[in-house]
């Protein structure tokens, strides 16, 4: 706890406690398997963790997983690139036209607080169980924090660097270009990220709900034809591909960030 | 929000410009719904014009049965909340206090925090039946992470002098916990079950829209499954104002010994 104890701590420690923490997950599973074998668990609640483990194979094999991952992934990039353009170009708007800003800025941060994802059967009436439906559900999900992120962004460019444009004698698009953009960047990714993250969570979540589309439906799916273990293991899969997504973009985003 | 009040000072009209741009705008938005409504664009009723949609809402709020289904939704939320947000608290504060638990633990945490919780929902009806226990548990689940990270991350804020103080008093661990810990971070702690809140609210909710016979999320699927969609804008506007408002409520608590301290 101290912190005279940290940097004595010898490289080879610091793996020790990862490791327990891997080491308790895997016997939490072990365990899982035992009570389930054992009987003290109906296996027709909790299928043994082997078993899957064992579906994994077939769900690849015989559920197109491959084709709805690619289903999913094109809804969440449709998504992505709206809600970064709408976003961006929201956050720069209400930038330019101060009044707009203390207008409604308060609006978009309530919108992120409202559970935007129950308006879920209001796109299905409008677009119909097709991709559109959970494309602008993740979009409208995922737009508040663009727009947030990029006015913080913009609004906390350094002085100096806004008075180096102004000694160039830039143009008021040429500062916004060179200037301000670049130096907001590392911010309004950071809002493009959270609006993946809502946008990719809401949009599983919609093809869950509405039995449709790509990874969700899976799910959806298997559970209501009582392939027990698939089901877990389809879980299991898309926990493993959000976590991985979260990862990729954590990486982008520090390879974003300058180094100050 | 200081430029806001210079220029109330300068102007001081009657109606600030803000107010003025934030009516037109509504009314804006209004004018257009209704021209949308009444121009036969789109299918009929999927814009219902506004006088329907108020017609829905008084009708709405003046029936027992969306009070009922209210409550209902109302003590599942209650319940995710105090199971899921006091068992992220405890995780939190032992991730927090023990940075071997944190190393070894809080990562996971991390990266499922964010994960869809939704698709948990067929293995938490297997486990806890089709009523609201399901939903509860689903709410748990969805509000048990960002309060765990939130206390966690916040009980590493806490300003070391002042646990050096518990320790210089050689206070137990329960009484670091209750008199040094908790009182230095309830602004995490109460940041944490405002994200908890809408989390929770938004796990029951759904939950209830995949598969229930009560909430109001019940409602909602039931309104649409009829075509009904005056009443889906009804309940979408009362829902997104009770949550706006929760949650600002929780916002302003968290902010509220802020203002008394200056």
């Amino acid at each position: 706890m101290t912190d005279a104890a940290a940097p004595r701590r010898s490289p080879p420690g610091r793996f020790i406690a990862p490791a327990v923490g891997f080491a308790a997950i895997v016997g939490t599973f072990a365990l899982g398997e035992v009570l389930v074998r054992i009987g003290a668990i109906d296996r027709y609640i909790v299928p043994p963790p082997s078993e899957v483990l064992g579906s994994f194979y077939r769900i690849v094999a015989e559920e197109r997983v491959f084709s709805r991952f690619l289903y999913t992934g094109s809804e969440c990039l449709i998504a992505g690139v709206l809600l970064t353009l709408f976003g961006i170009a929201g956050g720069m708007l209400m930038h330019r036209f101060k009044l707009l800003q203390q207008a409604i800025e308060t609006w978009v941060a309530a919108l992120a607080a409202a559970p935007l994802v129950l308006m879920y059967p209001l796109f299905l009436v409008i677009f119909g169980r097709s991709m559109w439906t959970m494309v602008i559900m993740g979009f409208v999900s995922g737009l508040p924090p663009v727009i947030l992120k990029t006015i913080e962004g913009i609004a906390a460019t350094r002085k100096v660097l806004i008075n180096v444009g102004r000694s160039f004698k830039l143009s008021a698009g040429q500062q916004f270009w060179k200037i301000l953009f670049p130096a907001a960047l590392p911010t309004i990714f950071v809002g493009v990220r959270l609006g993946l993250i809502f946008a990719l969570i809401n949009i599983v979540g919609t093809e869950f709900l509405i039995n449709f589309g790509g990874l969700g439906h899976l799910i959806a799916d298997l559970a209501e034809r009582y392939d027990l273990a698939g089901t877990y293991a389809a879980i299991c899969f898309v926990i493993l591909v959000s976590v991985l997504f979260f990862i990729a973009l954590e990486k982008a985003e520090r390879w974003l960030r300058p180094v100050d | 929000m200081a430029e806001t009040g210079r220029l109330r000072q300068t102007a001081a009209p009657l109606i600030s410009p803000v107010t003025l741009l934030r009516l037109a705008i509504v009314l804006g938005v209004l004018a257009a719904w209704e021209f949308l409504a009444h121009s036969g664009w789109l299918y009929r009723d999927v814009v219902p014009s506004l006088l329907s949609i108020g017609r829905a809402l008084a009708g709405l709020l003046g029936s027992f049965e969306f009070y009922f289904n209210l409550g209902v939704t109302a003590a599942e939320i209650a319940a995710a909340l105090a199971i899921g947000g006091l068992s992220g608290l405890v995780v939190g504060i032992l991730l927090g206090a023990n940075r071997f638990l944190s190393r070894a633990f809080e990562i996971y945490l991390y990266y499922l925090g964010p994960t869809p919780k939704i698709i948990f929902f067929p293995v938490l009806i297997m486990w806890f039946g089709v009523g609201p226990e399901s939903k509860v548990a689903l709410g748990t689940l969805s509000c048990f992470f960002p309060v765990a990270l939130s206390v966690a991350a916040g009980m590493r804020q806490i300003d070391k002098v002042l646990i050096r103080v518990g320790a210089s008093f050689r206070a137990s661990a329960l009484q670091m916990v209750l008199k040094i810990y908790l009182p230095a971070m309830r602004h995490p702690i109460i940041n944490g079950f405002r994200l908890g809140f809408g989390f929770a609210l938004i796990g029951a909710l759904l939950a209830e829209t995949k598969l229930s016979n009560k909430g109001v999320g019940f409602l909602i699927i039931n309104a649409y499954s009829t075509f009904d969609m005056p009443r889906m804008y009804a309940m979408l506007i009362v829902l997104f104002v009770l949550a706006i408002g929760a949650n600002a409520l929780i916002g302003r608590l968290g902010a509220l010994d802020r203002i008394e301290r200056l």
